[in-house]
Protein backbone atom coordinates (compact mmCIF):
# COMPACT_ATOMS: atom_id res chain seq x y z
CA UNK A 1 0.00 0.00 0.00
CA UNK A 2 2.75 2.36 1.04
CA UNK A 3 4.79 1.62 -2.09
CA UNK A 4 1.74 2.13 -4.28
CA UNK A 5 1.13 5.54 -2.75
CA UNK A 6 4.73 6.55 -3.38
CA UNK A 7 4.59 5.50 -7.02
CA UNK A 8 1.34 7.35 -7.50
CA UNK A 9 2.87 10.48 -5.97
CA UNK A 10 5.95 10.33 -8.23
CA UNK A 11 3.80 9.70 -11.31
CA UNK A 12 1.64 12.69 -10.46
CA UNK A 13 4.74 14.85 -10.02
CA UNK A 14 6.20 13.86 -13.40
CA UNK A 15 2.84 14.41 -15.02
CA UNK A 16 2.53 17.89 -13.64
CA UNK A 17 6.08 18.78 -14.60
CA UNK A 18 5.71 17.90 -18.24
CA UNK A 19 2.19 19.21 -18.73
CA UNK A 20 0.63 21.76 -16.43
CA UNK A 21 3.68 22.21 -14.24
CA UNK A 22 5.33 25.20 -15.90
CA UNK A 23 5.39 28.31 -13.79
CA UNK A 24 3.43 31.02 -15.61
CA UNK A 25 5.32 34.28 -16.29
CA UNK A 26 3.31 36.17 -13.68
CA UNK A 27 4.09 33.50 -11.05
CA UNK A 28 7.87 33.57 -11.45
CA UNK A 29 9.55 34.53 -8.17
CA UNK A 30 12.53 36.85 -8.46
CA UNK A 31 15.17 37.23 -5.78
CA UNK A 32 16.44 40.56 -4.55
CA UNK A 33 18.89 40.97 -7.42
CA UNK A 34 16.61 39.66 -10.16
CA UNK A 35 17.69 36.04 -9.95
CA UNK A 36 15.22 33.14 -10.35
CA UNK A 37 16.14 30.11 -8.27
CA UNK A 38 13.37 27.67 -9.16
CA UNK A 39 13.31 25.89 -12.51
CA UNK A 40 10.39 27.06 -14.65
CA UNK A 41 9.40 23.47 -15.45
CA UNK A 42 11.17 21.07 -13.11
CA UNK A 43 12.57 19.35 -16.21
CA UNK A 44 16.32 19.52 -16.73
CA UNK A 45 17.21 21.66 -19.74
CA UNK A 46 18.48 20.19 -23.00
CA UNK A 47 21.70 22.05 -23.85
CA UNK A 48 21.79 20.80 -27.46
CA UNK A 49 18.32 22.21 -28.09
CA UNK A 50 19.31 25.36 -26.21
CA UNK A 51 22.18 25.85 -28.64
CA UNK A 52 19.73 25.71 -31.57
CA UNK A 53 17.38 28.18 -29.88
CA UNK A 54 20.32 30.50 -29.25
CA UNK A 55 20.97 30.95 -32.99
CA UNK A 56 17.40 30.56 -34.30
CA UNK A 57 16.28 33.98 -35.56
CA UNK A 58 12.63 33.30 -34.71
CA UNK A 59 13.36 31.94 -31.24
CA UNK A 60 16.12 33.17 -28.92
CA UNK A 61 18.19 34.85 -31.64
CA UNK A 62 20.68 35.57 -28.84
CA UNK A 63 23.42 35.71 -31.48
CA UNK A 64 21.81 38.86 -32.89
CA UNK A 65 23.22 40.83 -29.98
CA UNK A 66 25.95 38.69 -28.38
CA UNK A 67 29.32 37.36 -29.51
CA UNK A 68 29.69 33.67 -28.69
CA UNK A 69 32.99 32.01 -29.66
CA UNK A 70 31.56 28.54 -29.07
CA UNK A 71 29.40 29.22 -32.14
CA UNK A 72 32.23 30.37 -34.39
CA UNK A 73 30.78 28.43 -37.33
CA UNK A 74 28.09 31.13 -37.52
CA UNK A 75 29.35 34.11 -39.55
CA UNK A 76 27.62 37.01 -37.86
CA UNK A 77 27.65 37.74 -34.16
CA UNK A 78 26.02 40.85 -32.72
CA UNK A 79 27.67 43.55 -30.65
CA UNK A 80 24.79 45.10 -28.76
CA UNK A 81 25.12 43.08 -25.56
CA UNK A 82 28.16 41.70 -23.70
CA UNK A 83 30.12 38.75 -25.10
CA UNK A 84 28.90 35.44 -23.73
CA UNK A 85 32.22 33.61 -23.64
CA UNK A 86 32.57 32.36 -20.08
CA UNK A 87 29.14 33.67 -19.10
CA UNK A 88 28.57 30.68 -16.79
CA UNK A 89 31.71 31.58 -14.88
CA UNK A 90 30.44 35.09 -14.25
CA UNK A 91 26.85 34.30 -13.30
CA UNK A 92 25.28 31.41 -11.45
CA UNK A 93 22.30 29.43 -12.74
CA UNK A 94 19.69 31.43 -10.85
CA UNK A 95 21.11 34.71 -12.11
CA UNK A 96 21.24 33.49 -15.70
CA UNK A 97 17.65 32.26 -15.44
CA UNK A 98 16.58 35.66 -14.12
CA UNK A 99 18.36 37.43 -16.98
CA UNK A 100 16.63 35.22 -19.53
CA UNK A 101 13.16 35.50 -17.98
CA UNK A 102 13.21 39.28 -17.51
CA UNK A 103 16.59 40.98 -17.51
CA UNK A 104 14.97 44.30 -16.56
CA UNK A 105 14.65 43.00 -12.99
CA UNK A 106 18.45 43.01 -12.82
CA UNK A 107 19.42 45.72 -15.32
CA UNK A 108 17.00 48.61 -15.29
CA UNK A 109 16.40 50.11 -18.73
CA UNK A 110 18.28 47.40 -20.64
CA UNK A 111 17.52 46.95 -24.35
CA UNK A 112 17.43 43.16 -23.82
CA UNK A 113 13.98 41.68 -24.41
CA UNK A 114 12.32 39.64 -21.67
CA UNK A 115 12.12 36.10 -22.97
CA UNK A 116 9.52 34.75 -20.53
CA UNK A 117 7.24 37.71 -19.97
CA UNK A 118 3.80 38.19 -21.46
CA UNK A 119 2.29 41.41 -20.16
CA UNK A 120 2.76 45.15 -19.96
CA UNK A 121 3.72 45.52 -23.60
CA UNK A 122 2.36 48.29 -25.86
CA UNK A 123 1.04 47.69 -29.40
CA UNK A 124 2.26 44.12 -29.63
CA UNK A 125 1.52 42.51 -33.02
CA UNK A 126 -1.65 40.47 -32.75
CA UNK A 127 0.00 37.09 -33.20
CA UNK A 128 2.32 37.72 -30.24
CA UNK A 129 -0.22 39.17 -27.81
CA UNK A 130 -0.24 37.33 -24.47
CA UNK A 131 2.65 35.15 -25.60
CA UNK A 132 6.22 34.87 -24.41
CA UNK A 133 9.21 34.92 -26.79
CA UNK A 134 10.32 31.51 -25.49
CA UNK A 135 8.34 28.71 -23.85
CA UNK A 136 9.23 27.79 -20.26
CA UNK A 137 11.13 24.67 -21.29
CA UNK A 138 12.93 26.59 -24.03
CA UNK A 139 14.22 29.01 -21.37
CA UNK A 140 15.51 26.02 -19.38
CA UNK A 141 17.13 24.63 -22.54
CA UNK A 142 18.92 27.91 -23.35
CA UNK A 143 19.96 28.08 -19.70
CA UNK A 144 21.43 24.57 -19.93
CA UNK A 145 23.39 25.65 -23.01
CA UNK A 146 24.64 28.88 -21.37
CA UNK A 147 25.77 26.83 -18.38
CA UNK A 148 28.25 25.07 -20.68
CA UNK A 149 29.95 28.38 -21.57
CA UNK A 150 32.48 28.34 -18.76
CA UNK A 151 35.46 29.99 -20.40
CA UNK B 1 58.05 64.02 -24.93
CA UNK B 2 55.22 65.90 -23.37
CA UNK B 3 53.89 66.77 -26.80
CA UNK B 4 54.04 63.18 -27.93
CA UNK B 5 52.14 62.06 -24.87
CA UNK B 6 49.50 64.68 -25.45
CA UNK B 7 49.06 63.52 -29.03
CA UNK B 8 48.64 59.94 -27.85
CA UNK B 9 46.01 61.02 -25.34
CA UNK B 10 44.15 63.07 -27.93
CA UNK B 11 44.25 60.28 -30.49
CA UNK B 12 43.18 57.81 -27.84
CA UNK B 13 40.21 59.96 -26.94
CA UNK B 14 39.28 60.37 -30.57
CA UNK B 15 39.56 56.66 -31.26
CA UNK B 16 36.66 55.84 -28.97
CA UNK B 17 33.82 57.63 -30.75
CA UNK B 18 35.35 57.04 -34.17
CA UNK B 19 35.65 53.31 -33.66
CA UNK B 20 31.88 53.09 -33.39
CA UNK B 21 31.35 54.08 -37.00
CA UNK B 22 33.04 52.32 -39.87
CA UNK B 23 34.28 54.42 -42.74
CA UNK B 24 33.58 57.65 -40.94
CA UNK B 25 36.44 59.28 -42.82
CA UNK B 26 35.18 58.22 -46.26
CA UNK B 27 33.51 60.98 -48.21
CA UNK B 28 30.38 60.81 -50.27
CA UNK B 29 30.46 62.65 -53.55
CA UNK B 30 27.50 62.19 -55.84
CA UNK B 31 28.02 63.23 -59.42
CA UNK B 32 30.98 65.25 -58.21
CA UNK B 33 29.03 67.02 -55.45
CA UNK B 34 30.29 66.58 -51.88
CA UNK B 35 27.65 65.53 -49.33
CA UNK B 36 27.81 66.19 -45.60
CA UNK B 37 27.62 62.70 -44.06
CA UNK B 38 28.69 63.68 -40.55
CA UNK B 39 28.22 66.94 -38.69
CA UNK B 40 27.63 68.30 -35.21
CA UNK B 41 24.22 67.23 -33.92
CA UNK B 42 21.46 69.84 -33.86
CA UNK B 43 21.12 71.57 -30.48
CA UNK B 44 17.84 69.80 -29.61
CA UNK B 45 19.55 66.38 -29.48
CA UNK B 46 20.47 65.93 -25.85
CA UNK B 47 22.25 62.58 -25.99
CA UNK B 48 24.22 62.79 -29.22
CA UNK B 49 27.14 65.04 -30.20
CA UNK B 50 27.54 64.12 -33.81
CA UNK B 51 25.14 62.83 -36.44
CA UNK B 52 25.92 60.47 -39.31
CA UNK B 53 24.17 59.70 -42.55
CA UNK B 54 23.14 56.08 -43.03
CA UNK B 55 25.57 56.00 -45.96
CA UNK B 56 28.48 55.95 -43.49
CA UNK B 57 27.34 52.60 -42.06
CA UNK B 58 27.11 50.77 -45.36
CA UNK B 59 29.70 48.55 -47.01
CA UNK B 60 32.03 49.93 -49.69
CA UNK B 61 30.12 48.31 -52.55
CA UNK B 62 26.81 49.71 -51.36
CA UNK B 63 28.37 53.13 -50.78
CA UNK B 64 29.80 53.17 -54.30
CA UNK B 65 26.37 52.57 -55.89
CA UNK B 66 25.19 55.96 -54.66
CA UNK B 67 28.12 57.93 -56.05
CA UNK B 68 27.15 57.74 -59.70
CA UNK B 69 23.59 58.08 -60.98
CA UNK B 70 24.23 55.49 -63.69
CA UNK B 71 25.12 52.94 -61.02
CA UNK B 72 22.33 53.94 -58.64
CA UNK B 73 19.43 51.51 -59.20
CA UNK B 74 16.99 54.09 -57.80
CA UNK B 75 17.22 55.95 -61.09
CA UNK B 76 15.19 53.26 -62.84
CA UNK B 77 12.30 54.49 -60.73
CA UNK B 78 13.23 58.16 -61.03
CA UNK B 79 13.17 57.80 -64.83
CA UNK B 80 9.71 56.26 -64.63
CA UNK B 81 8.61 59.17 -62.46
CA UNK B 82 9.87 61.64 -65.07
CA UNK B 83 7.45 60.01 -67.54
CA UNK B 84 4.68 60.07 -64.94
CA UNK B 85 5.27 63.78 -64.46
CA UNK B 86 3.93 64.56 -67.92
CA UNK B 87 1.30 61.83 -68.05
CA UNK B 88 -2.27 63.18 -68.20
CA UNK B 89 -4.58 61.50 -65.70
CA UNK B 90 -7.98 62.21 -64.16
CA UNK B 91 -11.12 64.07 -65.14
CA UNK B 92 -9.46 67.48 -65.49
CA UNK B 93 -7.20 66.25 -68.28
CA UNK B 94 -4.07 67.41 -66.50
CA UNK B 95 -0.60 66.11 -65.74
CA UNK B 96 1.85 67.37 -63.10
CA UNK B 97 3.54 69.35 -65.86
CA UNK B 98 0.32 71.26 -66.59
CA UNK B 99 0.85 73.30 -63.43
CA UNK B 100 4.51 72.67 -62.57
CA UNK B 101 6.78 73.54 -65.48
CA UNK B 102 9.35 70.88 -64.59
CA UNK B 103 10.42 68.80 -61.56
CA UNK B 104 13.13 71.40 -60.94
CA UNK B 105 10.60 73.89 -59.61
CA UNK B 106 10.54 71.73 -56.47
CA UNK B 107 14.16 72.50 -55.62
CA UNK B 108 14.40 73.06 -51.86
CA UNK B 109 11.06 71.54 -50.90
CA UNK B 110 12.41 68.18 -49.69
CA UNK B 111 14.95 69.87 -47.40
CA UNK B 112 12.26 71.54 -45.28
CA UNK B 113 9.66 68.76 -45.14
CA UNK B 114 7.55 67.87 -43.30
CA UNK B 115 6.23 71.31 -42.39
CA UNK B 116 3.14 72.96 -40.96
CA UNK B 117 0.95 74.57 -43.64
CA UNK B 118 -1.17 77.72 -43.45
CA UNK B 119 -4.10 75.73 -42.02
CA UNK B 120 -1.89 74.62 -39.13
CA UNK B 121 -1.62 71.03 -40.34
CA UNK B 122 1.59 69.07 -40.58
CA UNK B 123 2.02 68.15 -44.24
CA UNK B 124 4.29 65.73 -46.05
CA UNK B 125 5.26 65.39 -49.72
CA UNK B 126 2.96 62.40 -50.41
CA UNK B 127 0.03 64.46 -49.11
CA UNK B 128 0.89 67.36 -51.40
CA UNK B 129 1.04 64.92 -54.32
CA UNK B 130 -2.30 63.34 -53.48
CA UNK B 131 -3.80 66.79 -52.90
CA UNK B 132 -2.86 67.73 -56.48
CA UNK B 133 -4.17 64.45 -57.83
CA UNK B 134 -7.59 64.61 -56.20
CA UNK B 135 -8.23 68.38 -56.21
CA UNK B 136 -6.57 69.58 -59.40
CA UNK B 137 -6.35 66.53 -61.65
CA UNK B 138 -9.53 64.75 -60.63
CA UNK B 139 -7.47 61.56 -60.38
CA UNK B 140 -7.38 58.75 -57.85
CA UNK B 141 -5.19 59.03 -54.77
CA UNK B 142 -2.00 57.01 -54.83
CA UNK B 143 -1.17 54.54 -52.10
CA UNK B 144 1.34 55.98 -49.62
CA UNK B 145 4.11 53.48 -50.33
CA UNK B 146 3.07 52.37 -53.80
CA UNK B 147 5.53 52.48 -56.68
CA UNK B 148 4.03 55.59 -58.34
CA UNK B 149 4.10 57.59 -55.12
CA UNK B 150 7.61 56.50 -54.08
CA UNK B 151 8.86 57.39 -57.57
CA UNK B 152 7.37 60.87 -57.75
CA UNK B 153 8.41 61.64 -54.14
CA UNK B 154 11.90 60.50 -55.14
CA UNK B 155 11.89 62.76 -58.20
CA UNK B 156 10.75 65.75 -56.12
CA UNK B 157 13.35 64.92 -53.43
CA UNK B 158 16.15 64.63 -55.97
CA UNK B 159 15.74 68.32 -56.82
CA UNK B 160 17.01 69.16 -53.31
CA UNK B 161 19.93 66.74 -53.40
CA UNK B 162 23.01 68.35 -51.90
CA UNK B 163 21.00 70.89 -49.90
CA UNK B 164 21.15 70.97 -46.13
CA UNK B 165 18.23 69.39 -44.25
CA UNK B 166 16.56 72.26 -42.43
CA UNK B 167 13.29 71.23 -40.82
CA UNK B 168 11.46 73.73 -38.61
CA UNK B 169 10.62 72.40 -35.17
CA UNK B 170 9.41 75.44 -33.28
CA UNK B 171 6.34 77.67 -33.58
CA UNK B 172 3.28 75.83 -34.89
CA UNK B 173 5.39 72.69 -35.48
CA UNK B 174 6.37 72.29 -31.84
CA UNK B 175 3.42 70.23 -30.60
CA UNK B 176 3.74 67.66 -33.40
CA UNK B 177 7.50 67.63 -32.92
CA UNK B 178 7.06 66.89 -29.20
CA UNK B 179 4.64 64.12 -30.07
CA UNK B 180 7.18 62.65 -32.50
CA UNK B 181 9.90 62.83 -29.89
CA UNK B 182 7.73 61.00 -27.41
CA UNK B 183 7.08 58.24 -29.95
CA UNK B 184 10.81 57.99 -30.65
CA UNK B 185 11.52 57.21 -27.01
CA UNK B 186 8.50 54.94 -26.35
CA UNK B 187 9.10 51.21 -26.14
CA UNK B 188 6.69 49.07 -28.13
CA UNK B 189 6.10 45.50 -29.20
CA UNK B 190 6.97 42.14 -27.71
CA UNK B 191 10.67 42.96 -28.00
CA UNK B 192 9.82 46.12 -26.06
CA UNK B 193 12.15 48.56 -27.79
CA UNK B 194 12.06 52.21 -28.77
CA UNK B 195 13.68 53.82 -31.81
CA UNK B 196 16.31 55.19 -29.42
CA UNK B 197 17.32 51.77 -28.06
CA UNK B 198 18.83 50.87 -31.42
CA UNK B 199 19.41 54.13 -33.30
CA UNK B 200 20.61 56.35 -30.49
CA UNK B 201 22.13 53.95 -27.94
CA UNK B 202 23.54 51.36 -30.33
CA UNK B 203 24.32 52.90 -33.72
CA UNK B 204 27.58 51.55 -35.09
CA UNK B 205 26.98 48.15 -33.45
CA UNK B 206 26.14 45.02 -35.38
CA UNK B 207 22.81 43.25 -34.90
CA UNK B 208 23.91 39.96 -36.33
CA UNK B 209 24.70 40.85 -39.99
CA UNK B 210 23.11 44.31 -39.85
CA UNK B 211 25.16 47.38 -39.06
CA UNK B 212 22.92 49.66 -36.97
CA UNK B 213 22.68 53.21 -38.31
CA UNK B 214 21.32 56.32 -36.62
CA UNK B 215 18.07 55.86 -38.53
CA UNK B 216 18.46 59.11 -40.46
CA UNK B 217 15.93 59.74 -43.23
CA UNK B 218 17.81 62.33 -45.32
CA UNK B 219 18.25 59.83 -48.17
CA UNK B 220 14.60 58.77 -48.54
CA UNK B 221 13.00 57.50 -50.60
CA UNK B 222 15.84 55.02 -50.60
CA UNK B 223 16.61 52.11 -52.89
CA UNK B 224 17.14 49.03 -50.74
CA UNK B 225 19.13 46.09 -52.09
CA UNK B 226 16.95 43.94 -49.82
CA UNK B 227 13.75 44.53 -51.80
CA UNK B 228 15.03 46.19 -54.99
CA UNK B 229 12.61 49.12 -54.90
CA UNK B 230 12.26 52.66 -53.64
CA UNK B 231 11.27 52.65 -49.97
CA UNK B 232 9.29 55.43 -48.36
CA UNK B 233 9.90 56.90 -44.91
CA UNK B 234 6.65 55.59 -43.44
CA UNK B 235 7.19 52.24 -45.14
CA UNK B 236 10.53 51.96 -43.35
CA UNK B 237 9.01 52.97 -39.99
CA UNK B 238 6.45 50.23 -40.52
CA UNK B 239 9.15 47.63 -41.22
CA UNK B 240 11.05 48.61 -38.11
CA UNK B 241 7.97 48.27 -35.93
CA UNK B 242 7.20 44.83 -37.31
CA UNK B 243 10.77 43.77 -36.58
CA UNK B 244 10.25 44.48 -32.91
CA UNK B 245 6.90 42.69 -33.08
CA UNK B 246 4.85 45.86 -32.69
CA UNK B 247 1.67 46.81 -34.56
CA UNK B 248 2.76 49.59 -36.93
CA UNK B 249 0.96 52.91 -37.01
CA UNK B 250 -0.84 53.76 -40.23
CA UNK B 251 1.24 55.12 -43.12
CA UNK B 252 0.24 58.74 -43.52
CA UNK B 253 -1.34 58.82 -40.05
CA UNK B 254 -0.66 61.46 -37.40
CA UNK B 255 1.79 59.26 -35.45
CA UNK B 256 4.09 58.51 -38.38
CA UNK B 257 3.87 62.12 -39.60
CA UNK B 258 4.91 63.36 -36.16
CA UNK B 259 7.68 60.77 -36.02
CA UNK B 260 8.81 61.80 -39.51
CA UNK B 261 9.07 65.42 -38.36
CA UNK B 262 11.06 64.48 -35.28
CA UNK B 263 13.40 62.06 -37.09
CA UNK B 264 13.89 64.57 -39.93
CA UNK B 265 14.89 67.17 -37.35
CA UNK B 266 17.57 64.80 -36.07
CA UNK B 267 19.18 65.05 -39.52
CA UNK B 268 19.20 68.87 -39.65
CA UNK B 269 22.64 69.71 -41.03
CA UNK B 270 23.14 66.57 -43.11
CA UNK B 271 22.52 66.84 -46.85
CA UNK B 272 19.52 65.55 -48.73
CA UNK B 273 20.78 62.40 -50.48
CA UNK B 274 17.56 61.40 -52.22
CA UNK B 275 17.57 58.84 -53.75
CA UNK B 276 20.08 57.00 -51.57
CA UNK B 277 21.12 53.34 -51.73
CA UNK B 278 21.01 51.19 -48.62
CA UNK B 279 20.96 47.49 -47.65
Amino acid sequence: MKIFAKVAFVAAFIGSASFAGSITPSDVTFGEDGEVTASLTGVVGDAANGRKLFMNRKKGNCLACHVNSEMSEQSFHGEVGPELDGVAARWNTAELRGILVNSKMMFEGTIMPSFYWDSGYERTLKKFVGKTILEAQEVEDVLAYLSTLKE
Amino acid sequence: MKFKKLITVVLGALAIPFAAVAGEDSQLTVEGQLMVTSVAAPAHMENVDKIFSGWVFRKDETQALQMDDFDNPAFIFIDKAIDTFSKVEGTAGKACVSCHESPEVFKGLRASMPRVNSSGELETIPELVNGCRTERMGAEKWKWSGGSMAGIVGLIGLQSRGMSVDVTIDGPASSMWEKGKELYYTRVGQLNMSCANCHEDNYGNMIRADHLSMGQINGFPTYRLKNAKLNTIHGRFKGCMKNIRATPYKEGGDEFKALELYVASRSNGLTVETPSVRN
